[in-house]
């Protein structure tokens, strides 16, 4: 069991790293949303569950399960909404982006849709 | 016990790589993003101190972060919408 919670757990970091130079490096804030958000959510669980394993505990196994669980019931709607706040901030599009297929929706003076 | 440490390496890291998108970031919401990074590493570091000593009452701490992680977000888009929805 050990090996593999080991190899789960450098998965892991290794996609929390990833997640940190997606950020660094990708043009605008919707793609570095977009790394931010999946790859270290995947990151997250990944090392949750590689210490839920190497933890010789069953009540903290369970906590870590249950953390996971949370991880993906939060981790969208963090991301949903600070990406409909920068839209609704103006905040730029990448310039080789293409289509904008929001592209007047933000300007609506009164917009149904609340957050 | 070498590849926690190695994830713990990893994960730290990360959290450096994502500070600096934090004090570059253009904008409010890069920032937001980049802080979103740097708790999602703090929540793994967590995690992975608790595996390497033993601890099992970091696990506590791993469950309430991960709880009550996204409301900073949340209240950091309600900042860069400037009070509108």
């Amino acid at each position: 069991m050990t090996p593999i919670a080991q190899v789960l757990v450098c998965v892991g970091a290794l996609l929390i790293a990833l997640a940190a130079v997606g950020v660094l490096r990708l043009p605008d804030v919707y793609l570095r949303m977009h790394a931010a958000t999946k790859a270290a959510s995947l990151g997250i669980a990944f090392i949750l569950s590689g210490a839920a394993i190497l933890l010789d505990d069953g009540v903290a196994s369970v906590k870590l399960f249950v953390a996971i669980v949370f991880q993906f019931a939060t981790a969208p709607v963090a991301a949903h909404v600070i990406g409909r706040a920068a839209y609704k901030g103006g905040v730029n599009l990448w310039k080789d982006n293409r289509y904008d297929e929001l592209e007047g929706a933000a300007t609506e003076p009164d917009d149904p849709v609340t957050l | 016990m070498i590849f926690v440490n190695i994830g713990l390496v990893l994960v730290v890291a990360a959290f450096a790589i994502s500070l600096l998108r934090v004090v570059l970031g253009p904008s409010l919401a890069d920032r937001a993003v980049a802080v979103d990074v740097c708790f999602f590493s703090v929540v793994a570091v967590f995690a992975l101190l608790a595996a390497r000593n033993e601890l099992a009452a970091f696990a506590d701490a791993v469950l309430i972060a991960s709880l009550v992680g996204f409301l900073a977000t949340v209240s950091l888009a309600r900042l860069v919408s400037r009070g509108r929805r």
